[in-house]
């Protein structure tokens, strides 16, 4: 039975992080039904209104970026500048009224403001607060400071991705979003033990630690062989055929992965008994391996005699695991997506109509959802001051004189 | 010893491979009590990936499986029989949670849908992790780790900065993304539990992870709709991110903000160079990325990346080296912090595993071996569900466990 209500409802979250790992962490809170309060200021505007450092994009003022609004839909904004001992204050009472708390400034820096987890807890005993950092918030390193390409960079994951005779590739957003989505978790755990006990807690979030879980096998691979693998394409270490091929049309790819022998004998039947796939140096799984180089080669040039459709249809109805190299233009045409209904359309007051994913999963009871474009700059002032907190016009104006909402 | 975050959630997962089990590796670490099924004789496809210990290939030595089943119960069970059926759901019916990432119409034909299972067990919550979703034209497609990276847009965008698109996308390392799959499935999984200390809300949780993919490749793929821009992994000349090789090895650098540029510039001695008209600010900076880099090329080359990290990071740019497997295994800031532990295995013995990346103050992590196949069938039957130790023997004669 499908209601209005969600998850997380009920659930106030305070959050002082900006760009992209803190933002998309209490964005996942958001959709799932938590009233995040997003704390900026005119001295320390989320970056992501400004630019995106992943891709080269700018906008301009304040309320017209695409990646800001995609990052923080749902949430309400206040401007607060934290270099003022009022706004200290004011962000404590707001703690108060809170159930979690985030920021992923270095390491100490919340603490210099008065705004750390002792300080917090001492107002709100029972906050779950989070600090995300790229090395953690223990540790030699741990005031270094860090983005995304730097956790991939530091995790080893870097290394491993790209051709194995190119450059190392550090990656783009991703990385950013599944550390944020590891925050989100670590979180949602704390709520839960917080909803047996009654306690809150403090999670120390490694950036680079989350990406290096990501590789766990490989990292075994050195612990108990001492073997450092290194990045090798699409190839895997046992499958073959496991990479993309070229198809019909411009930039289009598909890849194709074969595990067994079964599949082996599907592919070859389906692509009409080809003489050349028949040959034994192809019939196991150990010669395909073997024999890769060759083998790639053949199948491009069979694939290139057709487009990605074509291929994924054919291989997929003989039980071959095959599906292109979808480019973004390819997915927001896709039928099966729009079927999912993956993607929403939302009017925002500058931009106007704007598209953004929807929540990637589908919760049958409490399902998530949006409910809001991202906020403008200081938006909910009014509403948080003057409503959450019970103060006055007046008092809120002279903060805004003040320069202490700002 | 302190009570840990999910203690007394009981999950009942039936899954292999990366996702499911990463799925409930999470919630088996946090202190849910997870019974793993795994099909009778064979067990998760894991067991026959390497890495191998010693690169001896054997079901109880996969460092994959091992690293994906820690601080589980393992059982094995034919579902496909009909005690496996009817144990199956005494089982559903002890869970507070099942994750399964069967093809959708495996289940549907072993009568396992969340309709069915729901009658049994109205307040369980049933995660499905599969290539596509329950739903649409793709839902049936065989998709391996491979196909879902580049079926989820990830792939066209890798490598990113290529020079030549006649190369083609590759896919991100390993399985990694397989893995972020995994925890944005735990994450809407322990979402749903919430609200069930309260009022005892059971739900189905449809994850596609093509779907799951794309919203962590969200900002790159949105640029489609928004601008009209498709971005691949062809060189952006306006990205301020770049790896430039240095002395030994690659180093990543980053100069948008002044504050980083300054940290670069700081980083490099100054530079006549970096004076120029070209570099005055982020917008023109971000225009003139190549002449740049060629200018930054000479001098990295002559310096290693511990002195580039750790000068660059003292002087404000946030410069990262680029580090091997044996690097980043090594990096004394995981040692600091006790990221690798020590869990001993009756067959693989005492070997070191990445533990979380997350310390919770009051829930600390804690390392439990994954458990050899069909370790606990006879706590898990006998204690747990009641049957004799005699129906045990006939239930392993018969190959339902």
């Amino acid at each position: 039975m499908e209601t209005n209500k969600r998850p997380l409802d009920g659930i106030r979250v305070i959050d002082f992080s900006q760009v992209w790992a803190g933002p998309y962490a209490t964005l996942l809170l958001a959709l799932m039904g938590a009233e995040v309060i997003k704390v900026e200021s005119r001295k320390r505007i989320d970056g992501s209104r400004l630019s995106s450092l992943t891709t080269g994009q700018r906008f301009s003022g304040f309320d017209s970026s695409t990646v800001y609004n995609e990052l923080n839909l749902n949430k309400m904004d206040i401007c607060l500048d934290l270099g003022q001992p009022k706004a200290i204050e004011l962000a404590k009472r707001l703690v108060t009224i809170s159930d979690v708390a985030l920021q992923n400034f270095r390491p100490g820096v919340m603490d210099r403001l008065g705004l750390g987890y002792e300080a917090l807890s001492e107002v709100k005993p029972n906050i779950i607060y989070l600090s995300s950092s790229a090395c953690g918030s223990t540790g030699p390193e741990r005031a270094y400071a860090g983005y995304a390409p730097g956790f991939a960079s530091l995790s080893g994951l870097a290394s491993l991705t790209g051709y194995s005779d190119g450059p190392p590739f550090t990656m783009g957003g991703r990385i950013d979003l599944i550390s944020a989505t590891t925050s989100a978790f670590a979180i949602v755990a704390a709520l839960n033990y917080r909803a047996r006990t009654g306690e809150g807690q403090y999670i120390d979030l490694s950036s680079s630690e989350s990406i290096s879980v990501t590789i766990g096998d490989v990292l075994m691979d050195y612990t108990m062989n001492r073997r450092s693998r290194r990045r090798d394409g699409n190839h895997d270490e046992v499958m073959a055929p496991h990479n993309c091929y070229r198809c019909k049309g411009e930039d289009d790819w598909i890849s194709i992965a074969i595990s067994n022998d079964e599949e082996w004998r599907a592919f070859v039947n389906a692509i009409g008994n080809l003489d050349w796939a028949r040959d034994e140096k192809f019939q196991d799984a150990f010669s395909r391996k073997q024999n890769e180089d060759e083998l790639d080669r053949l199948i491009s040039q069979w694939t290139i005699n057709h487009t990605k459709y074509e291929v994924m249809d054919m291989l997929q109805k003989a039980g071959v695991a095959a599906v292109p190299s979808f480019s973004s233009e390819d997915l927001f045409n896709d039928p099966h997506l729009k079927e999912r209904g993956f993607a929403t359309e939302l009017e925002h007051p500058i931009m106007g109509k704007t598209t953004v994913l929807s929540p990637p999963w589908k919760l049958s009871a409490t399902p998530a959802r949006i409910t809001r474009h991202a906020p403008l700059f200081g938006e909910h002032n009014n509403y948080v001051f003057g409503e959450l907190l019970g103060m006055s016009q007046e008092e809120i104006e002279t903060l805004m004189e003040e320069e202490v909402i700002h | 010893m302190s009570e840990k975050a999910l203690e007394g959630t009981k999950v009942l997962e039936y899954a292999s491979f990366i996702s499911g089990p990463y799925c409930s590796k999470l919630l088996a670490d946090l202190g849910a009590e997870v019974i793993k099924i795994e099909r009778t004789g064979v067990g998760d496809e894991a067991r026959r990936r390497g890495p191998f210990l010693g690169d001896i290939p054997h079901p109880e030595r996969s460092g994959l499986f091992l690293y994906l089943n820690t601080n589980k119960k393992g059982i094995t069970l034919d579902p496909e029989t009909q005690t496996g059926r009817k144990i199956f759901l005494e089982l559903v019916r002890w869970a507070d949670i099942l994750i399964e990432d069967k093809p959708p119409k495996e289940m549907e034909e072993l009568g396992f849908t969340y309709d069915k299972l729901k009658e049994i067990n109205p307040q369980l919550i049933m995660t499905s992790i599969t290539p596509f979703g329950q739903t649409g034209p793709y839902r049936d497609y065989k998709a391996y780790p491979l196909n879902v990276v580049h079926g989820a847009g990830s792939g066209y965008l890798a490598p990113g900065g290529s020079q030549n698109l006649e190369r083609e996308p590759v896919k991100s390392t390993s399985f990694s993304d397989d893995a972020a799959c995994g925890i944005s499935a735990a994450f809407a999984t322990i979402c749903a539990l919430l609200p069930r200390w309260s009022t005892g809300v059971g739900q189905y949780i449809d994850v596609s992870k093509q779907e799951a993919l794309m919203a962590m490749d969200q900002v790159e793929l949105c640029q489609y709709p928004n601008e009209g821009k498709v971005a691949s992994r062809k060189v952006d000349p306006r990205m301020a991110i770049r790896v430039t090789p240095c002395k030994d090895g690659d180093m990543m650098i980053i100069a948008m903000d002044d504050r980083q540029w300054k940290g670069l510039v700081s980083m490099m001695d100054e530079p006549e160079w970096t004076k120029d008209e070209i570099f005055k600010d982020i917008l023109s900076r971000m225009q003139h990325m190549g002449e740049m880099l060629k200018n930054v090329a000479p001098w990295a080359m002559q310096h290693t990346r511990d002195e580039m990290y750790h000068t660059g990071q003292e002087r404000g740019a946030p410069v990262a080296p680029i580090r091997s497997i044996e690097e980043a295994a090594n990096w004394q800031q995981f040692k600091e912090r006790d990221f690798f532990v020590e869990i001993d295995h009756p067959k693989a013995g005492r070997i070191s595993y990445p533990s979380a990346p997350y310390k919770l103050s009051k829930t600390p992590w804690e390392g439990g071996a994954a458990p050899l196949l069909g370790q606990h069938n006879e706590e898990v039957y006998s204690t747990l569900l009641g049957y004799s130790k005699e129906d045990i023997v006939m239930m392993r004669e018969a190959g339902v466990i």
